[in-house]
């Protein structure tokens, strides 16, 4: 109650408040360090203190994996909304509308195609900003049309996930789309081609009981969280504290479940390697000169 | 009609019981004292089906949860039991343990040499500990696998019983490898050139339920549930509240009626009226002829057809455009 904290005070918070929010900095999750956001975005979203990977948006991922950072994007098809009406505290559909406003993707998922290492191929990503990754009817359809493709085309199937499971908005079908989306994937494996599925933060639920664990190769990337039930649900159900490490990339490939985990520069160097290798194919190492990082 | 085991009465239930224990009495009274009861309890009998008539025919997808649930509903084994000759368990994922909450062996339906797969709940405390209520561990996920192309190989159709709340959530399961168990179980089940009918006699509970749900058929008893998340775990998520269950019931879309009209499912099996526990042999009646219906069905089918037409039917699942503008 003195002058101090009627005046100076309230204009200062004002200024340091506005500052971060205005999306100038960036406190790393992990070890709390305050990251500079053009030079996180230069680092590839990358902690500069702990080396800890941040989620990366997907325009970003993709330019980071094809060749020249070229590809085109593949239209899918318009299906149904809301196909069950569904409503909890907020109406489904009105949460897709603020998440396509938020995003400006129509759902949680990306296909393109491009030329890794001079080899064609499709990458199928999820987007966690939009509603966390969750897999839904379009999600599925997603991953089927680039299966397709990669049939079609004789090119090799990539997917990137990033998701914390099935759509519970859509109910049955997003679990449907657990068989749908492995029916995908076998189809594009049955044929020959390569399938090489690329686990991001988090991979959990649905996605990682359905097509994100059934790569030919599976990459994890470097700390991300890969698993079935949700750390806090299985702390309710046994009532213990979890191990060390548990559930993280790491832990996965410990126990037999990832082939590699790799650092978010190195995961094209690591593409080109494995994806020339399945298919009988020098790649082309002029493209290779010009690594990210 | 089979009243002795009920022991739990759902709370829409209680009128039915009311009326179960007159008859009861009646009967108990009528025994000692040698008095002629029969029209009191034949007038109490109509009444009796009458009110279950009525509950049952309108039940809310909350109350269907809960008879679908119910701990004296018809279990797996009673299936299997009843339905299969010959039936020869079979143990083991030949990597590390056997798991008894997944059911698996061989047997004969109708004469057919089949492979029987299922998850178990147990109906006493301590069959319910033995197979982990009914939630399957990797290792169950892996025997149903090799089971698979055990059938596949001598030509053998695949019958699963589904019946979860859903895949083991633990440390133990996570590490080793619970999501990958999963998804290669459903892989198998898209892979094999044997027909699958999976039947969902209880409560399909996600993943657990679908990795053995990939079928060309799957048929569902009238007051069953199969959802991608429990009621439970539903409001918690998305309404915070534990209080919201009935709210996320009815939201989530989870009865087999709802399925049906999705195209999620191919039957709905009618179960005896007053629910599956109140006359467990009927239903597992029903359940074989629907069972040998769709067989039969399908064994008409080559075996390319066969695996053809259940990866056709599940890449088309919930592929419904949009009406162009």
């Amino acid at each position: 109650m003195n002058w101090l904290s009627d005046f100076v005070r309230p204009k200062i918070k004002k200024i340091a408040t506005k500052d971060i929010a205005d999306n100038l900095w960036t406190k790393c999750p992990q070890c709390g360090k305050m990251l500079f956001n053009k030079e996180l975005e230069k680092n590839d979203f990358i902690c500069s203190g702990c080396d800890h990977h941040l989620r990366l948006p997907l325009d970003r991922r993709f330019s980071m994996l094809f060749d020249n950072g070229e590809y085109k994007l593949i239209t899918l098809p318009k299906l149904q909304e809301d196909p069950l009406n569904f409503k909890d505290s907020k109406k489904y559909t009105d949460r897709l509308r603020s998440y396509r406003k938020n995003t400006g993707n129509d759902d949680a998922i990306k296909v393109a195609q491009g030329e890794i290492g001079g080899i064609t191929c499709i990458i199928a990503a999820l987007d966690f900003g939009f509603m966390g990754g969750s897999m839904g009817t379009v999600v599925g359809e997603g991953i089927v049309k680039a299966g397709d493709i990669a049939v079609r085309g004789g090119y090799p199937l990539i997917t990137i996930a990033a998701s914390g499971g099935a759509r519970m908005q859509e109910g049955i079908l997003s679990l449907m789309q657990m068989a749908r989306t492995t029916a995908a994937v076998n189809m594009v494996k049955e044929k020959g081609l390569p399938f090489i599925s690329i686990m991001t933060d988090p991979t959990t639920g649905g996605v990682s009981a359905s097509f994100a664990m059934l790569g030919d190769v599976n990459i994890a990337e470097k700390g991300c969280v890969i698993g079935f039930a949700g750390a806090r649900v299985i702390e309710q159900t046994i009532r213990e504290k979890l191990p060390e490490g548990f559930q993280k990339a790491e832990y996965l490939k410990e126990h037999g479940m990832v082939d590699i985990v790799t650092r978010r520069p190195e995961m094209r160097k690591t593409l080109i390697r494995v994806i020339s290798i399945l298919t009988h194919r020098q790649p082309q190492i002029k493209q290779l000169a010009i690594e990210s990082k | 009609m089979n009243t002795s085991t009920n022991t739990l009465i759902l709370d829409f239930e209680k009128t039915i019981f009311e009326i179960e224990t007159k008859i009861e009495s009646l009967k108990y009274l009528a025994q000692d004292e040698n008095v002629d009861i029969s029209q009191e309890v034949t007038r109490l009998q109509h009444k009796l089906e009458k009110q279950m008539r009525a509950s049952y025919s309108n039940l809310s997808p909350w109350q269907k949860s809960q008879v679908a649930r119910h701990p004296s509903r018809p279990h797996c084994l009673d299936y299997v039991h009843a339905l299969i000759e010959d039936f020869t368990p079979l143990s083991g994922d030949r990597c590390f343990a056997d798991d008894e909450a997944m059911v698996g062996g061989i047997g004969r339906f109708q004469g057919v040499s089949v492979v029987v797969l299922g998850q178990e709940k147990g109906h006493d405390i301590e069959s319910r500990v033995r197979y982990n209520f009914g939630m399957a561990k990797p290792e169950g996920y892996r025997k149903a696998q090799r089971l698979m192309d055990m059938a596949n190989k001598f030509n053998m159709p695949v019958i699963a019983f589904v019946d979860t709340s859903g895949a083991f959530p633990g440390v133990e399961a996570e590490a080793r490898g619970q999501a990958e168990a999963i998804a290669s179980s459903i892989e198998k089940c898209l892979q094999i050139n044997v027909p699958i009918i999976s039947v969902v006699i209880g409560e399909g509970g996600s993943g657990g339920a679908i990795a053995i749900a990939t079928a060309n058929r799957v048929l569902m008893l009238e007051h069953s549930i199969y959802s991608v998340i429990s009621p439970e775990g539903c409001a918690s998520i998305l309404w915070r509240s534990a209080d919201k269950v009935k709210e996320a019931t009815e939201a989530l879309k989870l009865t087999a009626q709802d399925l049906r009209r999705l195209g999620v499912i191919d039957e709905i099996i009618a179960e005896p009226v007053g629910g599956a526990h109140r006359n467990p042999a009927q239903t597992i009646e029903r359940v074989g002829e629907c069972i040998a219906k769709h067989l039969k069905e399908l064994m008409a089918q080559s075996r390319d057809e066969i695996k053809k037409r259940r990866t056709e039917k599940f890449l088309r699942m919930g592929r419904h455009f949009a009406e162009s503008k």
